[in-house]
């Protein structure tokens, strides 16, 4: 018996993002593209400012739907659009909100769809998890 | 624009790695997740990053115009510290779409001659 309900909304959670985790992510990645943590850099290039890596955002969707999942031994798909960049000016703790909806169940596994936002704008697209149960 | 004559061109095995404990724990850590000795879901992308795009050298792509399009993660089997990783890189598809190039590459991770995890890398190179 499934613990989870088709249509149920799954409880949001709140990721912190700055330049520190930037930094952190980018250093355990390999990812060091300079758009990621250098201003000067990032607007020479047209940009608005440093953005987060995608990888990252979605990093941080996969723990929480591994959170959801109950370990991430359980996700076995999970995939993702980049649809907006995640803007990270200096000194600024940007709040990124996450949550998922269930939208089928089988014996076996659960298909989430989840929702990322910064500041009520949604910044990723399409994004699908299937999780075992 | 890239060669079509390079849509299934694949590198074997260029990179093999051996997972560390080390790797996964600031891994995790980064995505605020202390203490873990499990793989994050995403943390196939550290292996395959450098080849898959390798495999796109000298397709005369534009690299200073490409931005991550779309991601997917197949995961057969989890990643935990020790598992000798081989990964094969396949220029799986290319396209034009308003001008943009689009561009995706499968990053097979394999261990034991099994695929643990599959990784589907969509990059645009803009127009």
């Amino acid at each position: 018996m499934s613990i989870f309900k088709v249509g149920e909304n799954l409880p949001s959670k709140t990721y912190i993002i700055n330049r520190a985790s930037l930094l952190a992510y980018a250093n355990a990645s390999g990812d060091q593209n300079p758009i990621h943590q250098d201003e000067d850099f990032a607007k020479s290039v047209g940009l608005e400012n440093v953005i987060a890596h995608g990888m990252y955002t979605m990093g941080l969707v996969g723990q929480y739907v591994s959170a959801m999942a109950g370990s991430s031994s359980k996700v076995k798909e999970f995939s993702t659009r980049f649809t907006k960049p995640v803007v990270v000016p200096s000194g600024v703790d940007v709040k990124l909100v996450v949550s998922a909806t269930v939208v089928e169940l089988t014996d076996e596994v659960a298909r989430l769809e989840v929702t990322a936002t910064c500041d009520e704008v949604k910044v990723l697209g399409m994004t699908k998890a299937v999780i075992l149960l | 624009m890239l060669n079509p004559d390079l849509v299934g061109s694949t590198i074997t095995g260029a990179t093999s790695t051996t997972i560390s404990a080390e790797s996964i724990a600031s891994f995790a850590l980064a995505l605020g997740e202390p203490e873990a000795n499990l793989a994050p879901p995403t943390f196939a992308i550290t292996i395959s990053l450098e080849q898959s795009q390798a495999v796109l050298v000298g397709s005369g792509l534009d690299w200073s115009r490409v931005v991550h399009g779309d991601q997917r993660f197949t995961i057969y089997k989890q990643l935990t510290a020790g598992m000798q990783i081989q990964c094969d890189s396949t220029i799986e598809s290319a396209r034009v779409m308003a001008g943009n190039e689009i561009v995706t590459v499968r990053s097979d991770l394999i261990e034991s001659g099994e695929i643990a995890v599959s990784s589907w890398s969509t990059l645009v190179f803009r127009a």
